[in-house]
């Protein structure tokens, strides 16, 4: 391995994340993305920018396409017309080695996990280590380890097989593996769905975390109020076969959609909202 | 954008490299590591990296990272495990020339991992190692039969639903399982007999002929056929072909709950599952059989006339004379107790299946084997039956 990492844009970690600063690398790039399937026009010239080191939440009314433009993006279903790029990289134009080098640098969450069930955790988590890296068994035990301590979850979780793990150990564990090769992007597909609040809350806390620490860029599709509130730095609406609106909370609340505004100005919105700018409370917003 | 596709190493990527020089007092060492410390490039440094880790030395030690330009969680954790290792041997490691991220980095992993399970040999007697197994299997067999009287008895005592609408089964789903597992078998078990009719009365007539004596080909074929070969083959062929799907079809019911979620809406499992089942096999079994006959003897009508020259009418005369109503019965009494074998050892092995794909495979695999083996043994119990009862 070794070969054709170079080809992809390779990011800094090293420095602080500069996601306010007027230079903001993008990261993935989507330009007049069309998707559709028979006659039926799922995405109809969709754009979306998605920033280094920014947690980008996605929503969207259900059947709008979320699905379809994460699972476009990671090229499980083609596309019209348009064009993706990633880190850089148009899939459809890259070689071999681009491809290989791409495919290294990201990192999804599935919504029910994915885990492989003949593999226990710690074997999930090493698959892609072992598929692309030159290291040792001892220091990718290791680097599984420190995986698992990173997500949260016991030692003694390594060895045990998905179907003996709860709900939230497997979103733990599936984000593990989504980390297994350090990514520069995450995709997370309703990471905190079927989590209890307390778990749901500790998971984004983990995510913002992951992010300040690794430089992680999320892409994060979710249905979760308290998540878009507390972790995400913009939020982007997909509607009509497009990005309805993407900015940040406020351009939420100005933005003139009935479904815009009943989603963050509804019943539910409006006790999260309250919570979060609770005077007493350090408001993230 | 700055990204240009054209550029074709947009960054020199340097392997990581570790250097260890004293300090300029004396009383002590500087580690310099420069390069790409990704999980990609440190593999060159990593055999320099664990000697030093294990070099014994005194006095302070820094670690010089300033050189490093891109580091990710395997990186951050050498040194990690670098630093938590001079601070066992009592030296305190400093990080020197670290940017914000990287000292966050190094300092949100864990300080150790759990060291690896001491590799436990197995330390039983060679008495316990060979009959610990043996013992195992016992139980587990004991386990499936009861299972499978659990089974049988459901089926005989019918759906077992709630409220005691139990003895009805719904007629629907018998026959939906008739057409899938009997109907759409037919061309393969006509196939497949009239080939196996065939090439037992070639043999046969080969045979018989240095004796003078090939008309009693017919007599072979009919009493073999009758008798055996066309239960014991359509037996087998169902057993691979329906039983297989029975397991796999209760096995990933049960792996997704829907088992469970039967359960609790209040049906039984087993009346509504493998109850249709058992009794579809157990009609289709006896027709198949019945086809599998007449398609083999057909095949072996067409071979003794054209090896032979013996007529379709001669071969039924002779076959009227050969055959008498036992031999046609002992081979169809059998037929339904496959069926139910099959039927109970798939749903049985259904029924085991656990959370893991790989479990699923092996539960069909061993459904099948054990459920051909029951076939063999029914045929065997039933030849030594008949041959005590005179049949």
């Amino acid at each position: 391995m070794g070969t054709g990492v170079e080809d992809v844009q390779t990011f800094d970690n090293t420095k602080p994340a500069e996601t306010k600063s007027d230079e903001r690398k993008v990261v993935l790039s989507v330009k007049d993305l069309t998707v559709g399937f028979g006659s039926k026009l799922v995405l109809d010239n969709l754009n979306l920018d998605i920033y280094r080191g920014e947690i980008l939440g996605f929503v969207g009314a259900s059947g709008t396409g979320k699905s379809v433009l994460m699972r476009t993006v990671l090229r499980l279903l083609p596309q019209r017309s348009g064009t993706i790029e990633i880190l850089g990289v148009d899939y459809a134009t890259a070689d071999e080695q681009q491809r290989v080098a791409l495919d290294t640098r990201l990192g999804v969450l599935f919504q029910h996990g994915a885990l492989f069930s003949a593999l226990t955790v710690k074997e999930n988590i090493q698959l892609p280590m072992r598929e692309y890296l030159d290291l040792p068994q001892s220091l990718m035990d290791e680097l599984a380890y420190v995986k698992l301590e990173m997500v949260g979850l016991p030692p003694d979780a390594a060895d045990k097989y998905p179907s003996e793990l709860s709900g939230g150990m497997i979103k733990r564990a599936a984000l593990a593996r989504a980390l297994a090769l350090d990514p520069d992007l995450v995709f997370l597909d309703e990471p905190t769905s079927g989590l209890d609040p307390i778990g749901a809350a500790d998971f984004d806390a983990l995510i913002a975390r992951l992010r300040d620490t690794l430089g992680l860029t999320v892409y994060m599709v979710t249905h979760d109020l308290d998540s878009l509130f507390s972790v995400c730095d913009r939020i982007a609406v997909l509607g009509q076969k497009r990005v309805l609106v993407e900015g940040t909370l406020e351009d939420m609340f100005a933005f003139d959609d009935p479904w815009v505004q009943s989603y963050f100005k509804g019943k539910r919105a409006r006790s999260v909202v309250t919570d979060e700018t609770r005077p007493d409370g350090e408001s993230e917003k | 954008m700055l990204l240009n596709l054209s550029r074709k190493k947009p960054v020199p990527s340097q392997p990581a490299e570790i250097k260890a020089e004293d300090l300029p007092g004396g009383d002590g060492e500087r580690y310099i590591l420069a390069g790409e410390w990704r999980n990609h490039s440190i593999s060159p440094v990593l055999k320099a990296f664990g000697d030093l880790e294990k070099s014994s030395g005194s006095g302070s030690l820094e670690i010089d990272v300033s050189g490093i330009d891109g580091i990710d969680t395997s990186g951050a954790w050498l040194i990690r495990r670098l630093m938590s290792a001079k601070a066992e041997q009592g030296r305190d490691a400093k990080l020197v020339g670290a940017e914000g991220t990287i000292e966050e980095l190094v300092g949100a992993l864990p300080e150790k991992t759990p060291a690896p399970p001491p590799n436990d040999q197995d330390k039983r007697s060679l008495f316990d190692r060979v009959f610990s197994p043996v013992g195992k299997t016992m139980t587990e067999f004991a386990g499936d039969f009861v299972a499978a009287m659990h089974i049988l008895g459901s089926a005989v005592r019918g759906a077992q639903l709630k409220f005691g609408r139990g003895s009805g089964v719904s007629p629907a789903s018998v026959v939906t399982h008739i057409d899938r597992m009997g109907v759409r078998a037919v061309p393969i078990i006509l196939l497949m007999s009239f080939l196996i009719g065939a090439i037992i009365a070639q043999q046969g007539a080969f045979q018989l002929r240095y004796f003078g004596a090939e008309i009693f080909v017919v007599d072979l074929v009919g009493i073999l056929q009758l008798r055996e070969i066309g239960v014991l083959i359509t037996a087998i062929m169902i057993a691979g072909r329906s039983g297989s799907a029975i397991t796999a079809e209760i096995g990933s019911m049960k792996m997704r709950e829907e088992i469970d979620a039967l359960t609790v809406i209040g049906l039984n499992p087993v009346g509504v599952l493998v109850f249709p089942r058992l009794v579809a096999l157990t009609i289709a079994l006896p027709l198949l059989t019945i086809v599998a006959n007449l398609s083999a003897l057909y095949g072996a009508a067409v071979i003794t006339l054209v090896y032979s020259g013996i007529t379709f009418d001669t071969f039924l005369s002779r076959l009227k004379e050969a055959v008498d109503f036992s031999s046609v019965a002992s081979g169809m009494i059998k037929a339904p107790f496959m069926a139910l074998a099959i039927g109970i050892v798939a749903a049985v092995e259904g029924m085991k299946v656990g959370g893991s794909a790989e479990s699923l495979g092996q539960h069909v695999t061993s459904s099948v084997v054990k459920s051909i083996f029951a076939v063999i043994l029914i045929d065997a119990m039933f030849a030594i039956f008949y041959s005590a009862i005179d049949f």
